[in-house]
């Protein structure tokens, strides 16, 4: 086992009955790494962590973990934790009650069971609140409860499920602290699954974008924000401006059209909105909506090369409804794709 | 107010008023009648004793038939459980192929008029096969209780999350040791609840019963309509009325203590 393959899926492939889900993922990971599978719905980035756990049986392939093969090692001897996005804390039982739960079950009693239960609490900060039902918890304090469950458990990986996505904006950045905090402080490996790109950015040292049960993309927050490599992580990064390349010029509604500037070769290029300058170039558009967004302000053009999408200074003068606009897609600005689907 | 109004006004409490008195009407009869001083059963009582009461227990055949209804009530009630909660988790966990036809071949017995079910069970079971009274009494209970087992505790279960067993499986559980410790506690209400409804609805069972008794083997509400046929005082009156009490201070404790009425 080399570091850089701590946690190494193998040619896994996930089905429910016949219909795959996932086919031939290859996935390495390193010990102590904050990893983020990110993908719409129905991509496979749930039934990929649920397998990892153990909870969903593997088709083909290989799950190891530390150096073992785990594919077949049942949930509850994996030392793999889970956070659900429900939390699923046990109802009938306190928050003292459920976070012990894991750890009576491994034989611990007595004062050394209290210790690890307190100190599991301490961390993540609800030590006055051991006494308490989970229905008396706000969302956040919840959360709370399921991180310290699985943590006190020393899980080689902890994974996830949608962690922020049910906490409102001020609890999202609270608890996006708090996991990067239990992360850098255990040292544990994290897996975490989210639709959402921006969680994702905040808090991944690497992100893994998934579509149809494959890989698209795997790289840096930044890598992904500022290089995607296809027209499908483009879009879901938030490249609002997408086009086919072909023989260096952009294939649009109105048929090929030339660049003002030479492009690189690739099979598509993509400009976020900010990346479209407004006022001068080649291109000609009409206003067709605008939104005031506080430090910028967006347009939507009605063009003949489809509809494009403009952000601006909000300092710069307001264009009105149906004026007419030049712009321009500066070719040195955008994101080479090297596929476009 | 004219006497349009008037009438319209007092229109809903005379319709109130009516329900309630068919309702309890007959209760309060049966209960006043128990306390008479006469010889046979009368409305109005004649006078007040509690002779009749005191005669309830005294009666052999009361003791013997209360013992078979007690013993029916408890021991198909909790068979009816041990069948029905492992089949209700199955329904409400597992997309079963043919679960709508389980569940309606469970809950069956209450459809089919008890009459029927008694005869069917007299005529194919007990009389083919040589099945004991107390035994073809016991299974009879226990199907009739079946449907109600199954659909309170399935009502619990519906309102239980699934994914705390995963949890507890995570947290080292085995698949059987996560029923026994994060469901059965969360579903305890509810089985509490479908033994109390289970229990009630054998005791108070006639029709099925009716079939299936034998020499010495009857429950409690048959042996009150054979003693009747034979001896018309207010000793089955008081014993209405006992029984009755004592349905009315189980399902008040239940739902005191157990919130009854959120599973029935």
């Amino acid at each position: 086992m080399s570091d850089a393959s701590y946690l190494s899926l193998q040619k896994l492939t996930l089905a429910y009955g016949d219909t795959v889900a996932v086919p031939d993922l290859d996935l390495d990971i390193a010990k102590g790494e904050l990893i983020a599978l990110l993908g719409p719905s129905g991509c496979g980035k749930t039934t990929t962590m649920r397998a990892v756990a153990g909870l969903l049986p593997v088709k083909s392939g290989h799950v190891r973990l530390d150096g073992a093969d785990i594919t077949h090692v049942s949930p509850n001897k994996r030392a793999v934790g889970l956070v659900f996005q429900s939390y699923a804390l046990f109802p009938h039982l306190s928050v003292y009650e459920n976070v012990a739960f894991g750890l009576k079950l491994k034989g611990l009693r007595g004062a050394e069971l209290d210790k690890k239960v307190r100190s599991g609490l301490t961390s993540v900060g609800l030590s006055t609140f051991a006494d308490r039902k989970p229905a008396e918890l706000s969302g956040g304090q919840q959360q709370r409860v399921a991180l310290a469950r699985s943590m006190v458990m020393e899980p080689k990986v902890l994974l996830l499920d949608e962690p922020l996505s049910n906490l409102d904006a001020r609890l999202r950045l609270e608890m996006r602290t708090e996991l990067q905090r239990v992360q850098k402080e255990t040292g544990v490996t994290m897996i975490f699954v989210t639709h959402d790109q921006a969680e994702a950015l905040a808090l991944a040292d690497r992100i893994v974008v998934m579509k149809a049960g494959k890989i698209e993309q795997i790289g840096s927050p930044e890598d992904i924000y500022n290089r995607p490599v296809s027209s499908f992580v483009a879009d879901f990064v938030g490249f609002e401006n997408i086009f086919p390349l072909e023989n260096g010029r952009l294939r649009t509604a109105s048929g090929l059209e030339e660049l003002s500037s030479q492009p690189p070769s690739a099979a598509g290029l993509a400009w976020r909105p900010r990346m479209v300058s407004l006022g001068t170039g080649p291109f000609r558009g009409t206003v067709r909506g605008t939104s005031f967004a506080g430090d910028s302000r967006e347009y939507l053009l009605d063009t003949p090369l489809g509809a494009i999408k403009a952000e601006v200074e909000a300092s710069a003068p307001a264009h009105p409804l149906g004026a007419e606009l030049a712009f321009d897609l500066p070719a040195h600005k955008a994101a080479p794709l090297s596929t476009f689907s | 107010m004219n006497s349009n109004t008037l009438a319209r006004s007092l229109f809903i409490p005379i319709i109130l008023f009516l329900v309630i008195a068919f309702l309890i009407g007959p209760f309060l009869i049966i209960v006043a009648a128990s306390f008479s001083a006469g010889d046979t059963l009368a409305f109005p009582p004649q006078g007040f004793s509690l002779r009749w009461i005191a005669k309830v227990f005294t009666v052999e055949s009361f003791r013997a038939s209360f013992g078979m209804s007690l013993f029916l009530a408890i021991g198909g009630t909790a068979a009816a459980l041990v069948l029905g909660i492992p089949a209700s988790y199955a329904l409400s966990r597992y997309k079963l192929p043919g679960a709508e036809v389980i569940r309606t071949v469970v809950s069956a017995p209450i459809i089919v008029p008890g009459i029927i079910v008694g005869l069917a069970l007299l005529r194919y079971i007990v009389v083919p096969f040589q099945v004991g009274i107390t035994l073809a009494l016991f299974l009879a209970h226990t199907a009739l209780v079946l449907p109600y087992a199954v659909r309170v505790v399935s009502a619990s279960l519906d309102n239980l999350r699934s994914d705390i067993e995963e949890a507890a499986v995570l947290l080292g559980s085995s698949r059987t040791g996560a029923f026994f410790r994060v469901v059965m506690p969360n579903i305890r209400g509810g089985i509490l609840s479908a033994f109390i409804l289970g229990f009630v609805t054998s005791f108070n069972q006639v029709p099925v019963s009716l079939f299936l008794s034998g020499p010495g083997v009857r429950t409690l509400p048959v042996d009150m309509i054979a003693y009747m046929e034979i001896v018309f005082d207010p000793s089955v009156a008081a014993l209405s009325a006992l029984l009755a009490f004592l349905s009315i201070g189980i399902v008040f404790a239940a739902e005191r203590f157990l919130g009854f009425s959120r599973y029935v």
